[in-house]
């Protein structure tokens, strides 16, 4: 999970005042589709920080109490058990949602989307905890490469990317640094 | 200082906490801390193991165990298949071998395991591709009731590393208590055992544990105190002159529990023999956690079950 790449070979494309700056305007967004009235979920690991944050913008821009959660999809990957035969289990996180998110407008917050499986892990996820009004998604980056139709309805920066490359999300809460790189570097499994 | 937890499990298998390292228990209880969650939902399952088969097979007797792992399996979305030898006619090698091919012609993922003879988990793990789970092998091992046991200290307690647990009855016919014993002293507590000489296993000091042959000195400040059923299925010869004289001498009651430390915690693998090893002001009272490890074993066996499901083990490449 860890992250330990020394920056060779990648490119920085967001410093952390353009992360700041990203992030207000997509809290921005948010705010105009929904108004204040909603839940923010991160996914597990750096979904839940971006969350907070877009929370903490959310409610000092518009004086709502903003709903937070967090989720973990693990259980809910298609590429655990027999379908990953090459790798030990991922590690489990903790999911923490409101008691009830029936009849809530969610918006599933994540820092990159890919190929659509996370999100669609999410998803899954979210319907065995209740019944949502509306399920809506935010992203820090969107690479490309869809494999699944998935879209997101806010998205901080539109990159392109060969497939081959990795985008590296890195948040002070979970990294020690703010900043998105790109580059060839390791694998990217994500 | 805490352990870190491992990556993976290093084997296919769980057939004992023997040859478990510290980190690999550290990961398998902090695996069951995020699973606990899933019993509080409205929906309480998960697609994780969906199209895979677990055999229950239980060649002694066993409700508790059985339907933990039933309701473990079931959570996971895994499909199972009970198997269960009524009566006391045991199978032995030849007829082990046989019911391994047969159950291999079905292929399982999982072998959920109780046998009546030590190492007979060992002996299926190394013919069948199946991952094995020991669920209770003689007199050998338990290894899903020690975890569980360890998961409840823990969660009361916050840690396990220098905590005092008294394990005291039978100890002699008990699995529970070796492989706790295993456990607990991998963790860094320290552990008590406390029986009349003729419930004591020979040479239980080379378990790493106290020894004592009176329940009062052990319970001397202790943190967890585990009374094991007096299994009246395994008394051959009397080992003691009646139900009665062995309350009088090794039940756990409220003026015995008063020795230990005052928030220490009372832990019965069940089921419970009231008046015999424990009484029911005891077993009833606020220190008693039995009920949470019966709640707590499902996550621990959902634990294995996920931790063992995901093949070859090597260290996590992916994010």
């Amino acid at each position: 999970m860890t992250r330990t790449s020394s920056g060779a070979g990648l490119k920085q494309i967001l410093d952390e005042a353009g992360m700041g700056r990203t992030i207000a305007r997509m809290a921005a967004e948010i705010v105009e589709r929904d108004g204040g009235e909603i839940i923010l979920v991160g996914i597990q690991t750096r979904g839940v920080p971006l969350a907070e944050r877009l929370a903490r913008a959310i409610v000092a821009s518009t004086g709502h109490s903003v709903g937070t959660g967090r989720l973990d999809i693990t259980l809910y990957r298609d590429d655990v058990g027999p379908w990953r035969p090459a790798h030990a289990q991922p590690v489990l996180k903790e999911t923490v949602l409101p008691p009830s998110i029936d009849g809530a407008t969610v918006w599933l917050v994540d820092d990159v989307l890919f190929t659509g499986r996370t999100v669609r892990a999410a998803l899954d996820t979210l319907m065995d905890y209740g019944r949502p009004r509306a399920v809506r998604l935010a992203v820090l980056v969107d690479r490309g490469h869809r494999e699944l139709p998935v879209a997101a309805d806010v998205v901080g920066r539109k990159v392109h990317t060969s497939r081959d490359e990795d985008v590296q999300v890195r948040l002070k809460e979970v990294d020690g640094v703010d900043g998105v790189w790109i580059g060839k570097e390791t694998p990217n499994a994500r | 200082m805490p352990v870190e937890a491992a990556t993976a499990l290093s084997g296919k298998d769980l057939v004992g906490i023997a040859p478990l390292t510290p980190g690999e228990i550290q990961l398998i209880l902090d695996t069951a801390e995020e699973l606990l969650e899933i019993a509080r939902r409205p929906i309480k399952k998960v697609p994780t193991l969906r199209g895979r088969t677990v055999v229950n097979l239980f060649m002694e007797p066993s409700t508790r165990t059985r339907f933990s792992f039933e309701v473990a399996e079931k959570r996971l979305s895994a499909d199972t298949l009970n198997f269960s030898a009524s009566g006391t006619s045991v199978s032995k090698g030849e007829t082990l071998v046989d019911t391994a091919r047969n159950l291999m012609a079905m292929a399982p993922d999982f072998i959920v395991m109780r046998h009546p003879n030590s190492g007979a988990p060992h002996r299926l793990a190394k013919m069948v591709s199946a991952s094995i789970i020991n669920a209770g092998d003689g007199i050998n091992e338990h290894p899903t009731q020690a975890l569980l046991d360890a998961f409840t200290m823990r969660r009361h307690r916050g840690r396990l590393e220098g905590l005092t647990v008294v394990i005291a009855g039978d100890i002699r016919h008990s699995r529970v208590a070796r492989s706790n014993a295993f456990l607990l002293n991998k963790m860094g507590a320290s552990v008590r055992f406390a029986a009349p000489a003729s419930l004591m296993p020979v040479r239980a000091e080379e378990l790493g544990v106290e020894v004592h042959h009176r329940l009062e000195p052990a319970l001397e400040g202790a943190d967890v105190v585990m009374m094991l059923r007096i299994q009246r299925e395994r008394q051959g010869n009397k080992n003691f002159p009646s139900l009665r004289e062995y309350f009088d001498f090794f039940g756990l009651t409220p003026g015995r529990l008063d020795l230990a430390s005052p928030d220490a915690l009372v832990m019965h693998p069940g089921p419970m023999n009231r008046g015999v090893e424990i009484d029911s002001a005891v077993a009833d009272g606020p220190r008693s956690v039995i009920l949470d490890q019966v709640t707590n074993g499902v996550a621990i066996r959902m634990a294995i079950l996920y931790l063992l499901s995901g093949g070859e083990r090597e260290p996590s490449a992916a994010s």
